[in-house]
């Protein structure tokens, strides 16, 4: 099926260092009722003794998606707009290969469903045109849904950073990580 | 009799707070909705624009409302979930009456304004029309605060009503009204833009404006400065430029410093000081002793730390100063609100594009709220009530004689005083929970079980109003039409999105029933919000809020208008002081002299340690509406006092031990968050909670001499302890104790 009103030139921008914690995010995402009240996106403490500081966990979207490689039930497709879709329910086995594999931490295996659950990128909002909703209502829009000139132009100081590297594999992602002018690449060690 | 009818327990098991989710699948009808109103949140004086869906006269969920120009569709976690006060269990459909040992039972509407009506007579004829009180309070609409304020002074014919905005603004609106002659603030948030450099005072915008955060860093990615003065490393502090740690009740003294060392390295808009402003000699010879190091021994920040900030700002070109209650809730609020404003008008900044300067309203509404006249001293247009002209002008447009307009009245605490002494013995309140809200609560408790009567309006039965003798079902801020006027001064339209449910009733349409009741009934026959408006309008022509030229239909095709606004061609203002004709008798901007004191109560060896309150990022002032929406409790379910891990270690205190704080007030007990995220030698609570986990059984009820706001901010207690460890959520907060 054609869906000619997903934007393509529109992608999702996050600065973590512009995270307030106040999980916004998480309560907008939650409203999607084939979540089922669940929110797919995450908001933790860093290490809340020492610091206020947040990190907020949306699903990357990555071009060779490690979850849907390891799934053993072919339960999770990438769609031809780069999006990584959450476990086709008839098809979740709930296995939890999917839930270690990611190197970002996405994947969670709801007990009560007996499932994976991860964030689709509101495919139900961007497929019809609009921003997810998590990068709707985020009121420091440390989540920013928009085109690549957009964030060049309002953000001069940070650069969109779309690829990770994980000892020797490098991870390339539809979500940008905004980092200090100039980053090319983040390194995890 | 004001009393409890029953054990806490027993009424909270009728009325809540009970938790409100959505179900799973979401309301029914919330993809195929009847209708999508465009209004706004009712939390925060932001009032971000919002969409409420609404299916069969019910709520069932919200949609972003792109297009509003403040948020543009953002929202905090309270406006997320703000739809969920709709479609609520605990929401009050009928009017109560009080049963002694049973709880409340339904009395039908007549039955209930009767009651009302011959009480307030028995109470006025026995003991004066003064003896009947009445509080109001700003999550109100424009409309519904110009009714209460006419109600009182016409209908009932008291001098005492006041507000809950004597809780929030009226520092910062007593100290513009002394160095401006106005009482808003002077620039809408778009002038933040291009600031290069911004002081945020007393303000924890990300938790209690978060949306605010979104134009913080528009900035900031224009290159501006960010300056944040907070005792605690909060969100917005984390990632500032400089982040000034101040000692809780010092504030004064550090602008002070500031000042001195801006007048001392000539970084001063002479210019402007010269004619523009007046008492710049005065201002100056009032802080000549305070040098960096006599500040920094006050206010325990580093010298190098303010100097820093004192050269930012003493060499910007454009900037941006923002404070709130942080700054605002101290026996010296004034003084601290005029500290900051002497720093704009030093430099000169202010009525020009990027250079502002504001308090951040906290209420919904607590920017109009605080104009149209249900203050104690105040009438609509943000009149003066002792002022001859001002009364003259508002007995003619409510059609009585001047000498029967009631005079001035108590403000807020003092009201509890004189109930509590027993000179005030009636009270009617809308939109006010002061068990929650006002500090040293056991008093204000003991004073409440002194009224003879009391009638409450309210949606849903809060901790205060368990305690009345008439309980009369309202409206929320989505079934009834109005205006408020957000933080920036912008007056938008609220929407009606659903009738009242069941057999509540529309404030407006209880007040004006009321009045009828009262023999005023040819004073109070409005047809509708729009009608209230068009008086109020004309009510508050003339006067400094001047909205005479604002229309409904006005504000509909502009998305809002900025007051003043005196005439129906003319586009509102957005910025102030463009023209430098300031709204002072002499058209200047008045600096003020600030010495530093101290606050009212400091520590010694029997009370060591400085306490602080505020707020939480899900919980919204005493909590009636946010303490009964689910995920907004879940987020964040009960107050932790917040403790610098070298402070616990003094004490002997692990993380999540509940620890015994004692004041002079009152002692309360809550689990250790033992963070490094806060000062050493303070710790801090946040107030939203009622009966045992109440902060405010251990606030002061000191008052600033000029505003009479209480200092919730700043007083001393010592810590216990107590060797006992609880789960989240483990014990309850009953209303009363």
């Amino acid at each position: 099926m054609e869906i000619t009103s997903y934007k393509t030139e529109m992608e999702f921008f996050v600065d973590m260092q512009r995270c307030i914690g106040c999980k916004a995010c998480e309560m907008a995402c939650a409203e999607c009722e084939t979540n089922g009240h669940e929110s797919m996106i995450h908001v933790n403490y860093v290490e809340r003794a020492v610091t206020i500081q947040t990190t907020v966990q949306v699903c990357m979207h990555c071009d060779d998606p490690v979850c849907a490689k390891v799934c053993p039930a072919d339960a999770i497709s990438k769609d031809g707009f780069g999006v990584v879709h959450s476990a086709n329910t008839a098809r979740c086995i709930g296995c939890s290969n999917c839930v270690m594999a990611c190197p970002f931490g996405v994947p969670i295996k709801e007990e009560k469903y007996d499932m994976m659950m991860k964030c689709n990128m509101c495919y139900d909002r961007t497929s019809a045109g609009k921003k997810p909703m998590c990068a709707t209502v985020c009121p420091s829009q440390a989540l920013f849904y928009g085109t690549r000139e957009e964030i060049s132009r309002m953000r001069p100081n940070s650069t969109p950073v779309n690829s990770f590297v994980f000892g020797e594999q490098v991870v390339n992602t539809k979500v940008n990580i905004m980092m200090p002018k100039g980053s090319t690449q983040l390194k995890v060690h | 009799m004001a009393r409890l009818p029953a054990s806490p327990e027993k009424i909270i098991a009728s009325y809540g707070p009970h938790l409100n989710y959505a179900p799973r699948e979401g309301y029914p009808g919330r993809d195929e909705p009847d209708d999508s109103v465009k209004t706004h949140c009712c939390f925060c004086g932001m009032q971000c624009g919002i969409q409420l869906l609404v299916k069969n006269n019910k709520v069932v969920g919200f949609e972003p409302w792109m297009e509003f120009p403040f948020n543009q569709g953002r929202l905090c976690p309270k406006g997320v979930e703000r739809y969920m006060q709709d479609n609520h269990p605990d929401r009050l459909m009928e009017p109560l009456q009080r049963v002694e040992g049973e709880g409340f039972k339904p009395i039908g509407w007549d039955a209930a304004l009767d009651k009302v009506t011959s009480e307030i007579k028995r109470i006025q004829t026995a003991y004066g029309p003064n003896a009947f009180s009445i509080l109001s309070g700003v999550s109100l609409t424009n409309e519904k605060s110009y009714l209460m304020g006419k109600f009182a002074r016409v209908a009932v014919k008291t001098a005492n009503l006041d507000y809950n905005g004597r809780l929030c603004m009226v520092s910062a609106g007593a100290g513009n009204k002394k160095a401006f002659g106005l009482d808003r603030t002077s620039n809408n948030y778009t002038d933040l833009e291009h600031a290069e450099v911004i002081i945020v005072t007393g303000a924890n915008v990300s938790e209690t404006f978060p949306t605010l955060t979104y134009w913080l860093w528009r900035a900031r990615d224009n290159g501006a400065k960010l300056i944040v003065v907070d005792p605690r490393v909060i969100p917005l502090a984390r990632t500032a430029d400089i982040h000034l740690p101040v000692k809780p009740g010092t504030d004064s003294a550090l602008y002070g410093a500031m000042l001195k060392y801006l007048a001392d390295h000539d970084m001063l808009d002479h210019d402007f000081i010269d004619h523009h402003t007046t008492g710049f000699d005065a201002t100056i010879a009032a802080v000549q002793d305070y040098t960096l190091e006599w500040a920094e021994a006050v206010t325990g920040i580093e010298k190098e730390k303010i100097q820093q900030a004192a050269e930012l700002w003493g060499r910007a070109k454009t900037s941006f100063l923002l404070h709130a209650r942080g700054i605002e809730h101290h026996s010296k609020g004034v003084e601290n609100v005029l500290g900051c404003i002497n720093l704009v008008l030093a430099t000169g900044r202010i009525g020009r594009p990027y250079c502002g300067y504001g308090t951040i309203t906290g209420q919904g509404n607590g920017q109009g709220g605080r104009e149209h006249g249900h203050k104690c001293d105040q009438l609509p247009g943000n009149r003066d009530i002792t002022n001859p002209a001002d009364r003259q002008y508002i007995a003619g447009v409510w059609g009585i004689p001047e000498p029967e307009l009631p005079g001035k009245g108590l403000t807020a605490w003092e009201l509890i005083e004189a109930i509590h002494r027993g000179e005030v013995k009636g009270l009617l309140s809308i939109c006010f929970n002061p068990l929650v809200s006002l500090p040293n609560n056991n008093y204000v408790r003991e004073a409440l079980e002194k009224l003879e009567f009391y009638v409450c309006i309210d949606f849903f039965l809060s901790e205060t109003a368990r305690h009345a003798d008439i309980v009369l079902a309202g409206s929320l801020h989505e079934e009834e039409e109005g205006t408020v006027t957000t933080a920036e001064g912008r007056v938008v339209r609220i929407r009606r999105a659903v009738t009242p449910p069941g057999n509540a009733r529309a404030d407006t349409d209880i007040i004006q029933a009321l009045a009828a009741r009262l023999g005023a009934g040819d004073k109070f026959n409005f047809a509708d919000s729009e009608a209230i408006f068009n008086e109020l309008r004309i009510a508050s022509k003339g006067g400094t809020a001047d909205y005479y030229g604002i229309t409904y239909k006005k504000i509909e095709d502009n998305m809002g208008i900025f007051w003043p606004c005196p005439s129906e061609d003319h586009p509102g203002t957005p910025r102030l002081w463009e023209d430098k004709k300031f709204a002072t008798a002499d058209g200047k901007a008045h600096f003020n002299p600030v010495q530093f004191r101290e606050p009212s109560e400091v520590t010694d060896a029997e009370y060591p340690v400085v306490l602080t309150t505020g707020r939480v990022v899900s919980q919204y002032l005493s909590g009636t509406q946010t303490r009964r929406i689910g995920k907004l409790v879940d987020q964040i379910p009960e107050p932790l006092l917040e403790i610098h891990p070298e402070l616990a270690q003094r004490y002997n205190i692990r993380q999540r031990e509940t620890v015994r704080v004692t004041t002079r007030r009152g002692t309360a007990d809550f689990p250790a968050n033992i963070v490094e995220t806060i000062r050493k030698d303070t710790v801090f609570i946040p107030y939203h909670w009622p009966g045992r986990k109440s902060a405010n059984q251990l606030t002061i009820g000191t008052l600033d001499p000029v505003s009479k706001i209480p200092e919730f901010k700043v007083c001393a207690c010592r810590l216990e302890p107590l060797g006992v460890f609880t789960k989240p959520g483990e014990i309850p907060a009953f209303g009363s104790i």
